[in-house]
């Protein structure tokens, strides 16, 4: 790892301020990925600012039909939360099957989606819940916010603070994981709202995406029979050693139905 | 260099760091506390699991200066003195071991585990192991001996 010099934030404002003055400065939350990757020398930031200890990026509140989640709340906060079992069970379940239970310790859910791993769990929950992203600077709807493999909207010097999500009226998420990383091979989010379906997939390419042809089936009949003969197309799909673009276009599918049954 | 200071196994440590230092390094380098082991040091095998203010955490993905003011515990804080924790003892017991590389993150883990469920079922406590590798046993001796120790400690303190 190149050294760099540590700050601990005392303040959103501070954070925001640090990394806007240092070109390369880093936020760090839970610092699953970012230490992993700092270890392998794919980055070299002149300066790391912790965003531990900020106590109003943390927490779970419910706000009318939503509830939001502050961006330093770890993966094992959402899982164990009674108030989001209650209320999106689907987003518990999500949260109790990334990685391990020490990654769960530390991984934060505003990491997570800042990252937008092509294979991470949270982006398929933020999309197909239909959540909204706020930042230090603003709010940004779920379907602006992912833009690409690790691209998102972020702007230099924006920090997310909080993810509200809508509650949905049924959900669930499959996911069909990597044996060894337990990150998705393909994973797929199903949510019913109010005012129709959305069908959230991540792993299977190079950035979280919604089939949209299951949530117009699904919005005509919320059941697995009515998506079955729909195809995801294989192109543009990630290929690698553990599954092939053909796989992982099956593997929609098979995802979607599964979380189509277990949203009942 | 910055200073850190920590609760370690209960009794208070310093020493200076470079910002890059991992908290596995501090504890085995600085304070020669070499119980807790590196496997891969690429967050993924848990010989690395120490408890930081409760929660076990892999030490090889922490930074020692995040832990500044924090409480750990590791591997040699766990026994009482001469005598083995429970969960040490059901592994010496159920034979939860062979080269032992491993063991101090298993056993670190087990504990969180008993943390977050008093009686955990053996399909639970293998989705628990998911994080921590071992080459050696195949498992079911480590799982047989998390089952015995988590019994072991519930009627300890019932
Ligand atoms: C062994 C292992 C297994 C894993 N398995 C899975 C899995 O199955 N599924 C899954 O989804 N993930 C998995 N992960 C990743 C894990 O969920 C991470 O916690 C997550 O991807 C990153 O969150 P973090 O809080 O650790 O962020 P960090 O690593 O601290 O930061 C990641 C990036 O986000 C930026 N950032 C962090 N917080 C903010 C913020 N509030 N605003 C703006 N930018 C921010 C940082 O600057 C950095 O660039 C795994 C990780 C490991 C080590
Ligand atoms: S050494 Fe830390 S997880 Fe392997
Ligand atoms: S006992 Fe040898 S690695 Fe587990």
């Amino acid at each position: 790892m190149y050294n760099f010099e540590y700050h601990k934030a005392k303040t959103i404002a501070d954070a925001s301020a640090m990394i806007t003055q240092k070109s390369e400065a880093k936020l760090v939350a839970g610092g699953m990925t970012l230490i992993p990757t700092l270890k392998l020398r794919l980055a070299k930031p002149s300066d790391l600012v912790d965003l531990n200890g900020l106590p109003e990026l943390k927490g779970i509140k419910r706000e009318g039909s939503a509830v939001v989640i502050g961006a330093m709340t770890r993966h094992v906060e959402v899982a164990e939360s009674a108030e989001v079992q209650k209320a999106i069970p689907a987003l518990a379940h999500l949260a109790s099957h990334i990685g391990d239970p020490a990654v769960r310790n530390r991984g934060t859910l505003g990491g997570s989606i800042s990252n937008n791993d092509p294979v991470a769990d949270y982006p398929a929950a933020v999309v197909a819940l239909n959540a909204t992203v706020i930042t230090n600077k603003r709010k940004i709807a779920a379907d602006a916010f992912f833009k690409g493999m690790f691209e998102t909207a972020l702007e230099p010097g924006e920090i997310v603070t909080a993810v509200s999500f809508p509650m949905p009226e049924k959900a669930a998420y499959m996911k069909f994981p990597n044996p060894a990383s337990r990150y998705a091979i393909v994973g797929v989010f199903v949510a019913k709202h109010k005012d129709g379906v959305r069908v959230a997939v991540t792993g299977a390419g190079p950035c979280v995406f919604r089939q949209k042809d299951m949530e117009a089936a699904l919005a005509k009949n919320f059941s697995a029979d009515a998506i079955k003969s729909i195809a995801q197309k294989q192109d543009g799909l990630n290929g690698d050693i553990h599954a092939s673009p053909e796989y992982r276009a099956h593997l929609v599918g098979v995802m979607a139905r599964r979380a189509v049954a277990a949203a009942g | 260099m910055p200073n850190v200071t920590m609760t370690v196994n209960g009794k208070k440590m310093s020493g200076n760091v470079e910002p890059r230092t991992l908290l596995v390094q501090f504890l085995r380098e600085t304070l020669g506390l070499t119980g807790t082991h590196v496997g891969c040091d690429t967050s993924q095998c848990g010989c690395c699991v120490v408890h930081v203010n409760g929660d076990g955490i892999k030490s090889c993905t922490i930074l020692a200066v995040q832990c500044d003011g924090a409480d750990v515990k590791t591997i040699e804080g766990v026994a009482n003195g001469d005598e083995l924790h429970p969960m040490q003892a059901a592994f010496r017991e159920h034979h939860g071991l062979q080269c032992g590389y491993c063991t101090p993150g298993m056993v670190m883990s087990a504990l969180d585990l008993v943390k977050h469920n008093k009686n955990p079922s053996e399909p639970q406590i293998r989705e628990w192991l998911e994080g921590n590798l071992c080459r050696c046993t195949g498992y079911h001796n480590i799982v047989k001996a998390i089952k015995a120790g988590a019994e072991a400690m519930a009627k300890a303190r019932p």
